[in-house]
């Protein structure tokens, strides 16, 4: 199976990236794009005789792909 | 005192700190590597800058879960003096030896020039020997500096808020803030006082020949602290 974690700056940290990429985006035309937010987007395989995957992803996330002082996230698992 | 430089994959300020603690100290000093499970009889840490580990996923994210740093919180749970420098601090934040975290410059650009600093903030062995209020002039060389921390204002209330960008008066403006961090911090402490993380690097200005030998404070301060305490 795979699992796919999406890792977000939380609302309220400052993303000058996303403020970088709103304003290249206004450049090229798109007046709509009001704001653009930087995340990351990491797709794992992981064995299909896994039993606690669930509670495996959140440590994932807690102890290394997310720091939860300035980021969210949220993860898929596809089978 | 035996003081330990922490070496990661992709340190490149190691050396410069082993210079200043070595020759411009006198101190005997030795690297330990991030695969090393102990720090031997070491009595200070320093976390120098750097890229470990080329920065994957954040940066000091991979390093902060290496062997050698469960040695550095063992000895940081036992008071034990630990300097953390731009990517040593970003590591200890991830580790969790300090609280907060370093984030994209708000300019976006690598900044790297000169910074001065106001020393504040309660004692601690890397700045209890500088008088308060004294301005220090040192370099940054970092993209991820920006300091943001949920609840600054108890950080200043404890005085964990140990060094702070200013103008070269003492200033507090954002034009001397070079990353856009929170309340101009460049640089916190634990609750304890003994991990010590700055953004800045004291030890590229330690020597008069390097334009300033501001930053040798932090280690003279040190070396008193760790006297007084014999």
């Amino acid at each position: 199976m795979k699992a796919k974690v999406y890792v977000t700056l939380k609302s309220g940290v400052l993303d000058p990236q996303g403020q970088a990429v709103a304003r290249a985006l206004g450049r090229l035309g798109f007046a709509e794009v009001k704001d653009a937010r930087i995340g990351k987007y990491i797709e794992m395989s992981i064995a299909d005789d896994v039993k606690d995957i669930d509670s495996h992803l959140k440590q994932m996330c807690e102890r290394l792909l997310a720091n939860t002082v300035i980021e969210e996230y949220r993860y898929e698992i596809v089978k | 005192m035996n003081i330990a430089v922490v070496r990661f994959p992709g340190s490149n300020c190691d050396d410069d700190a082993f210079h200043v603690v070595g020759r411009v100290m006198g101190q005997p000093v030795r690297f330990a590597w991030h695969k090393e499970s102990s720090l031997g009889d070491a009595e200070a840490v320093v976390l120098p800058g750097g890229f470990s580990y080329g920065d994957y996923l954040r940066a000091g994210a991979m390093a902060a879960n290496s062997p050698i740093m469960g040695a550095v919180k063992a000895f940081a749970e036992k008071g034990g003096p630990v300097l953390a420098i731009c990517n040593g601090y970003q590591i200890a934040c991830e580790a969790g030896l300090l609280d907060g975290a370093l984030t994209r410059n708000a300019s976006l650009h690598f900044e790297c020039r000169d910074v001065h600093l106001c020393v504040e903030g309660k004692p601690t062995p890397f700045t209890r020997a500088i008088p308060a209020g004294r301005i220090l002039r040192v370099p940054i060389a970092h993209a991820e500096g920006r300091f943001v921390h949920g609840n600054v204002e108890q950080l200043e209330k404890e005085g964990r808020v140990i060094f702070r960008y200013v103008d070269p008066t003492g200033g507090q403006t954002d034009a001397a803030n070079p990353n856009g961090s929170m309340a101009n911090i460049a640089g916190t402490c634990n609750a304890r006082g003994n991990v010590v993380g700055l953004m800045p690097h004291p030890e590229r200005a330690s020597e008069p020949v390097l334009g300033s030998d501001d930053g040798k404070m932090l280690f003279a301060s040190l070396l008193a602290e760790m006297g007084r305490r014999v």
